[in-house]
């Protein structure tokens, strides 16, 4: 418990950092894109952090930091919630003709929004009564959109940049080791399944 | 050259140096925290910049308040020195522009290269305080020092083929570290129809904000065509042809479907991937309209008559 609480504190970091960046005027001109650059960035870091967590458990061998997933996966939306809402308050200043315009004929945001309104699911059902009351099953099934949310905002930074990809290249990268890591292990169980069948 | 007395803009608009931190301290009001007094000194420094001599053209010059010196200096696309708007400002510091020349040729009947010195006496300088609307919906407005493209072309006399201008951008590796990546093809090419080129609002620029150009800015020479997006100005020009056909630009080269070659401000078409009807002036809070032709429509939208501006955009 005392590492999860080092970590939930741990994961304020980004943002003291960058509200001291804010007051010692270490943003850009264009402070609004820097506010949304940085909360975005942050809410997919802590997305690929979360999905980390069961490589490092299995590879490993440490069970023990499975308990950090939570917390991490929290924050991700923490931060993607901060990056709305700069964007709805800071930037579009609730011009809400402007967004709704934004979110439909924007892929980029359409998918980011999308991406966004899984997330609030997942985030609200991992309130541990509603989890039990859902069972786990269809908890695990529920919270396996943490996939599609990746994919969704791989593609909204992809798409969002003007001609410089080298920074989505680097996160889809990342993603494809993390994701190519499930795809593997699937492959393996289903081999395994069918090997004990056709030993019996 | 005419002396004229200088007038600093910050004392025209004191809004000029006091925008961004307004900005700041209305947040962090917002916010309940204090703003201690800080300063940065990076860019910050116009003191070690030439002074230029002007003259005041108040009758293209905006009154709106001028964005801060910092801000234009600090936060730009200059994709030579790197993509990040903070990349200009840091890595181009080493970029050498004693000496340096222009070369007009092309269609022209008297093709000449022409020396930094020659180009600031060919006529009087003057102060053009111009809107600058960037492609990806943010703007500035800017005391440019300059002189209309119109009197260097009229000295190379341009034969009836002239129908287009290419700028070529200094490639330069060694100084410019974003060439040596392959984000856009370089060098970069800009070009404009020979009557927008000629058009009394075209200036080559040769300073802001009463010095000369900050190397991030385009130093030592660019063009300045403020109804069009900012990436039509093309900075740090080295060469300047006269051509029959219409030029490759690199934007255009770039991506097609997104950067037409007359890209001129137009809140009616939206870029593929963002709409273009609003803009952020650098330094407000609540986003404005976007004006068509940035707002200098009185004096160019004869340009493009019976022009579909949605084909051409
Ligand atoms: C309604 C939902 C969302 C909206 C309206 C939105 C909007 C934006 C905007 C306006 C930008 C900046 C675009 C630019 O500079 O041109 C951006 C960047 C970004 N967003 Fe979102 N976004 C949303 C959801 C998300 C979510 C859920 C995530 C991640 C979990 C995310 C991650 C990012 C990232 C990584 C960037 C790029 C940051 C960088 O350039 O370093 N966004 N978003």
């Amino acid at each position: 418990m005392k590492h999860n609480i080092l970590l939930f504190w741990g994961c304020f970091l980004p943002l003291i950092y960058l509200i001291g960046r804010l007051i010692f005027d270490g943003l850009s001109a264009n402070p609004i894109e820097d506010i949304t650059h940085a909360t975005g960035w942050w809410a997919l870091v802590f997305l690929l952090l979360t999905l980390s967590v069961t490589p490092i458990r299995v590879l490993f061998g440490k069970n023990s930091v499975l308990r950090y997933r939570r917390t991490l996966g929290l924050f991700s939306f923490f931060y993607a919630s901060l990056h709305f809402l700069t964007w709805l308050v800071l930037d579009q200043f609730f011009d809400w003709k402007a967004m709704l315009e934004d979110v439909i004929e924007r892929p980029y945001i359409t998918v980011g929004f999308v991406a966004l309104v899984l997330m609030s699911l997942l985030a609200i059902t991992s309130i541990y009564r509603l989890r039990r009351y859902m069972g786990n099953a269809v908890w695990l099934k529920l919270h396996r959109l943490v996939y599609l949310i990746l994919i969704l905002v791989l593609l909204h930074f992809f798409w969002l940049v003007k001609k410089d990809v080298t920074e989505p290249l680097l996160f889809i990268l990342i993603s494809g080791i993390l994701l190519g890591y499930r795809v593997d292990r699937w492959v393996r169980t289903q081999l395994t399944r069918t090997q004990s069948f056709s030993e019996k | 050259m005419m002396r004229i007395n200088q007038i600093l803009p910050s004392e025209i608009t004191p809004q000029y140096t006091w925008g961004r931190r307004k900005f700041i301290l209305q947040m962090s009001v917002g916010l309940g925290l204090a703003l201690p007094n800080s300063a940065r000194s990076a860019g910050d420094n116009k003191t070690s910049l030439e002074k230029l001599e002007f003259i005041k053209n108040k009758a293209y010059s905006t009154t709106e308040s001028t964005t801060e010196f910092k801000s234009a200096t600090s936060y730009n696309n200059f994709y030579e020195f790197g993509t990040d708007k903070s990349d200009p400002i840091k890595y181009s510091r080493n970029l050498v522009t004693k000496p340096w020349s222009v070369n007009v040729h092309g269609e022209v009947l008297a093709p000449k290269r022409f020396d930094l010195d020659e180009l600031t006496r060919i006529a009087p300088i003057e102060e053009r305080i111009y809107r600058l609307r960037c492609v990806e919906g943010w703007s500035m407005v800017i005391p440019w020092m300059g002189f209309p493209l119109s009197k260097l072309l009229k000295l190379v006399k341009p034969t009836a083929n002239a129908k287009y201008v290419e700028f070529t951008t200094l490639y330069r590796p060694s100084q410019m570290r974003g060439q040596k990546t392959s984000v856009l093809d370089w060098p970069y090419i800009e070009g404009l129809r020979i009557d927008e080129a000629v058009h009394p609002l075209t200036i080559l620029g040769l300073g802001m904000y009463g010095s000369v150009l900050p190397n991030q800015n385009g130093a030592p020479i660019r063009v300045i065509v403020p109804w069009k997006y900012g990436f039509k100005s093309a900075k740090s020009i080295v060469s300047i042809k006269l051509t029959e056909t219409q030029p490759q630009t690199t934007w255009m080269v770039a991506s097609p479907k997104e950067y037409g070659f007359y890209s001129n401000v137009n809140p009616g078409v939206r870029h593929p991937r963002w709409s273009q009807a609003k803009e952020r002036r650098i330094g407000e809070f609540r986003k404005r309209d976007t004006l068509i032709f940035n707002g200098y429509g009185e004096y160019v939208a004869d340009l493009y008559s019976g022009l579909d501006l949605k084909k051409y955009f």
